[in-house]
């Protein structure tokens, strides 16, 4: 960073232009990044505030009142209306903002010109346009939270006409409006983004980097950016018809209700449009947040095994299948809304498929490590939680995505916990594996490697403590968003002795874990200042970051773009003489290239 | 205020004293030439070793959960596709349980197994045809199974109910149900939004609800007219976003009126007859043991869902739409108790969508008894809900084409 003044070509930077409005790839990421983790610490307390409201309901505690105030948390018992906006926001904010905007925006910008050898994205204004329309879409949302009315409240599904009557619940007033206006901005960031990663991928890879010798991260983080291209457009539209029956009286959505005593003229549409539109992008939106993750582990797990990740096409092969499966199955989360058994039942059958390239990814994972000489640092510690809480999550997804049994378990903490697993401690694992590896490419020093164990064993035990309760849970009949259970007591006291016995585990889990996330938000603050200072290829790895200078120089390469003669994988090759072998190492006469 | 300050304070100590700890580790681990990316032995044996740990941990709080829970989750399913729905789950359980124990078990021992040792050399092996093929057939075969069962038991679930189903409609709003039962002649009456009023909840379509309905709307139209001409007489003063309010609630409620007048065109007794001897219920649901149901839901704000954890069953209630599903109940609820070793437990109707800040308090009571049970609720229901409707100045008379039809006793609503 500090070496600016060393290249010839690099033109003076203000603070401004360098740190604000950069159009650098490699700030971008790291302004993406830092962005997520801030929202991500928002997200994690408002997590606990409503896991201390289900853990011990009705219970007056100080940190709610500490952190609510007497408005919605009056006596320190926290307000119905804003247990629902706490369980929104934290959707809201973890989906799209964190996994979203936090993962494909910090990785597809730092690693995407960095892995494919490009001196900067295809357009660096546009790429600076999306950050920024990312922070505003934070600000607007984090801005939500604090009016008189509160947050959205009707769910992160915002399903209407719930969320289009402001009469319905408090949350849907100028709170779901605010949730609207920042979607559609952070959108918008994410199109840009997208775009620019596809052209970027297609366009400007290096001499010598065919598609089939790009690393797996780049796969991931270039099918991610077609996915979204292709889903999220639909739904900034159903985001428009919504604000548009909520402001001008139409009804796209709507259909002969009264609200309140209020009879609505509004007739002719129908709720279950939206929840066509929605799963239209939100089911894609699942591998939009996994992918990434599944490219970032398979690089580190192929380097820290030292071997080669294991069936590298049909890692490439499943990516695509799996991405175009995503969009022809959103039907699974609208079994039970009365659409048609036939069309449910399609949409069974393309569900269940899309676990054949998941276990593929899995069963190729683990077949790298079997005979590998795995070096544990941090970020292999996280991609093994990842590959074990992609399983277990996955699996309990067979029992969701089979519609007859999807009827008794809809909508309960099953669900919930399925998710959670599949998608969210993925997706998180990954985006930890990734800081803790490219940490030293971000900012040119080491994070503290005992401190990001640590970390991960809490972070692992008390993810699993917080969400494999949960699915007994649900089996056991909860439903998810409900602000207490005590409906059980009077029908079927079995039912709530485990409910509450459980919720207490899952909350003191809750709340370790959340804890346990301040070991690396200081590991990461400390260590961007006074971290050891990093080697150029700390990981002895392949691709061609690692070629890069260590301090930060507009385009990258101080000389010519380095060209690529292999695959990125060729670890512990026999008759190498080291374990590793950069991309950029021409092949050995009558070398096989793998 | 103060609690908060002191808070904050211990916090931003807490955060010092731990960065001067890590300084003192910096300067130490550079005094000894200690690198950051290498990961000595000894630290890489913990961690593979705290994989084999974490895995019997993982296992082991598994299974006890089960142990301990394994009997708190629902009991056994009270309908007769719930029957098959558990049967599917069990299937399910098998093939999902194997397959946890099996690769999270592989994964975990191979993290230990293959951990970093200086003497070893890992094995090129970037690809191998065959057990890609291997993986991808395995599953797809036990998916195959999966889906082929799964299919069948949800079209057996989905498929038309029986010509003896006896109809009951649900109806759902923020944050109760009620039950409306077809009566003698298994017809529910057609329901209107439009028609909605207190004395008519859920806009049941007869000849004497639409009129009264026509009638209300003619008072709040004059009632609003009356306040424009005051306005215009200067007697009261509104703001004019409120006197728009006013002229547009005028001008709603006579395209709502034209729409019901239109309606009333429409029907004719053999629509009106069809409500005659429909009942309500805001108490409880309550069923008839072997009896098939078939369930018609409507909601009437947002959208809500009928959850029956008991009976495996659930759907969505939409507003404008109706939706519904089958379902035989096949214990009664003393069976039930008694199965469970509960003599308090009671079926119960959830709202399983959220709809607002009481959705958590949303149900009604669900009652399974045989047919001379409920016949004797029905009567005690009925007249209850009678005493209600007839404290109500009710002109009789005009509902005479109805009375002259049906004269059944159990008429109450419509």
């Amino acid at each position: 960073m500090a070496a600016t003044a060393a290249h010839g070509h690099h033109h003076k930077e203000s603070f401004i232009t360098k740190y604000i409005f950069s159009q650098d790839h490699k700030m971008i990421g790291k302004q993406f990044l830092v962005t997520a983790i801030i929202m991500a610490v928002v997200a994690v307390i408002l997590s606990v505030l409503f896991r201390i409201q289900l853990g011990w309901p009705g219970e007056s505690d100080s940190t709610l009142s500490f952190f609510l105030g007497d408005k919605w948390a009056p006596n320190g018992i926290l307000d119905r209306g804003m247990y629902l906006g706490l369980v929104t926001i934290h959707g809201t904010i973890m989906v799209f903002f964190v996994l979203t905007g936090g993962l494909s925006g910090t990785f597809s910008n730092i690693l995407i010109p960095l892995q494919i050898g490009a001196r900067d994205m295809a357009s660096g204004l546009l790429n600076m346009i999306s950050y920024w329309l990312f922070f505003i879409s934070s600000c607007i949302m984090l801005y939500s939270l604090f009016i008189e009315t509160g947050p959205a409240g009707a769910g992160w599904t915002i399903y209407p006409p719930l969320s289009v009557y402001e009469q319905a619940t408090p949350g849907s007033g100028s709170g779901m409006t605010l949730w609207l206006v920042s979607m559609t901005v952070f959108i918008g960031s994410s199109l840009l983004g997208s775009l620019n990663y596809i052209v970027t991928v297609l366009n400007m890879r290096t001499k010598g980097m065919k598609m089939t010798r790009l690393p797996l991260t780049i796969w991931a983080f270039f099918i991610t950016a077609v996915i979204g291209v292709l889903s999220f457009p639909v739904l900034v539209s159903a985001v428009v018809l919504m604000l548009m029956d909520r402001g001008l009286g139409t009804s796209f959505y709507v259909n002969d209700a009264i609200v309140g005593a209020e009879v609505l003229e509004q007739s002719g549409g129908s709720p279950i449009l939206f929840e066509h539109l929605f799963w239209f992008l939100g089911h894609p939106e699942v591998y939009i947040v996994l992918l990434p993750a599944l490219g970032l582990t398979s690089e580190i797990v192929s380097t820290n095994s030292r071997k080669p990740i294991f069936g590298y096409r049909a890692m490439i092969g499943s990516i695509l299948a799996i991405a175009f499966l995503s969009f022809i199955v959103w039907g699974h989360h609208m079994f039970i809304t009365g659409m048609n058994p036939f069309l449910g039942g399609v949409f069974v059958f393309t569900t269940l498929l899309i676990a054949i390239p998941s276990a593929v990814k899995v069963f190729n994972y683990i077949t790298t490590l079997w005979k590998g000489n795995i070096r544990y640092t941090p970020a292999m510690l996280f991609s093994i939680g990842l590959v074990s809480s992609f399983i277990t999550g996955g699996i309990t997804g067979i029992i969701l995505a089979d519609s007859a049994l999807d009827i008794a378990v809809h909508d309960t903490y099953f669900v919930v916990a399925h998710f959670h697993v599949v998608m969210g401690l993925s997706a998180i694992f990954g985006m930890f594996a990734g800081v803790y590896h490219w940490f030293p490419k971000m900012y040119g020093r080491m994070m503290n490697s005992k401190l990001g164990m640590v970390h991960f064993w809490i972070t692992l035990v008390s993810a699993y403590g917080v969400f494999f309760p949960m699915h007994f849970v649900g089996i056991g009949g909860a439903p998810r968003r409900y602000y207490d259970y005590s409906v059980y007591e009077s029908f079927d006291s079995n039912q709530f002795d485990m409910i509450m016995d459980l919720n207490v585990v899952i909350s003191i889990f809750a709340i370790i874990g959340a804890l346990g996330q301040v070991i690396f938000i200081f590991n990461f603050f400390y260590s961007t200042r006074r971290g050891q200072v990093s080697v150029q290829n700390p990981w002895k790895s392949n691709t061609l970051e690692w070629t890069a200078p260590v301090e930060h120089l507009h385009g990258n390469w101080p000389g010519e773009v380095p060209t690529v003669h292999r695959w990125p994988y060729d670890y512990s090759k026999p008759g190498m003489e080291e374990d590793f072998c950069p991309q950029t190492v021409p092949l050995k006469e009558g070398e096989e290239e793998h | 205020m103060g609690m908060k300050l002191i808070v904050l304070v211990v916090i931003v100590l807490a955060v010092i004293a731990v960065a001067q700890l890590m300084r003192v580790y910096e300067l130490s681990s550079k005094l000894r030439g200690y690198k950051e990316e290498d990961i000595d032995l000894k630290t890489n044996n913990i961690n593979a070793g705290l994989m084999m740990v974490f895995l019997a941990f993982f296992f082991g709080s598994m299974l006890y959960m089960l142990f301990v829970y394994g009997n708190g989750m629902l009991p056994e399913a009270a309908s007769e596709h719930g029957k098959d729905i558990d049967w599917l789950f069990d299937v399910n359980w098998v093939i999902v349980f194997a397959v946890f124990f099996i690769t999270n078990g592989i994964l975990f021992y191979f993290a230990y197994k293959y951990s970093y040792h200086p003497d070893r050399k890992a094995f090129y092996f970037p690809h191998d045809n065959k057990l890609e093929m291997i993986w991808t057939i395995v599953p797809a075969a036990a998916l195959a199974v999966i889906i082929v069962l799964g299919l069948m038991t949800w079209n057996q679930v989905t498929g038309k109910a029986s010509d003896d189903a006896v109809v009951i409609e649900l109806y759902a709003k923020q944050f109760d149900w009620t039950a409306r039962y077809s009566g003698e002649d298994n017809k529910l009456g057609h329901a209107d939004y439009k028609l909605v009023n207190g004395d008519n909840p859920l806009g049941v379509v007869t000849e004497e609800n639409i009129l009264k309905r026509i009638d209300e709307i003619d008072q709040l139209i004059a009632d609003n007219e009356q306040q424009l001409a005051a306005l215009d007489s200067g007697t009261i003063i509104v703001s004019k976003a409120n006197e728009y309010k006013l002229q547009h609630e005028i001008e709603k409620m006579g395209r709502i009126k034209q729409r019901i007048i239109h309606m009333q065109t429409a029907f004719g007794d053999s629509v009106y007859q069809m409500a005659a001897d429909d009942y309500i219920s805001k108490t409880a649901l309550y069923l008839i043991k072997d009896q098939e149901y078939q369930l018609v839901f409507r909601a009437k704000d947002v959208l809500h869902s009928a959850y029956f954890p008991h009976f495996r069953a659930q759907m969505n209630c939409v507003p404008g739409m109706r939706t519904h599903l089958k379902m035989k109940p096949i214990f009664t609820t003393k069976e039930m108790q008694e199965k469970t070793g509960n003599p308090e437990f009671q079926y119960i109707l959830l709202c399983n969508k959220i709809c607002g800040v009481s959705h958590y308090n949303m149900n009604l009571p669900v009652i399974v008894g045989t047919e001379e049970d409920f016949e004797a609720w029905k009567s005690n229901e009925v007249n209850t809900t009678k005493v209600v409707v007839s404290e109500e100045p009710e002109s009789e008379t005009s509902d005479e084409t109805n009375d002259a039809m049906e004269t059944d006793s159990t008429q109450v609503e419509g």
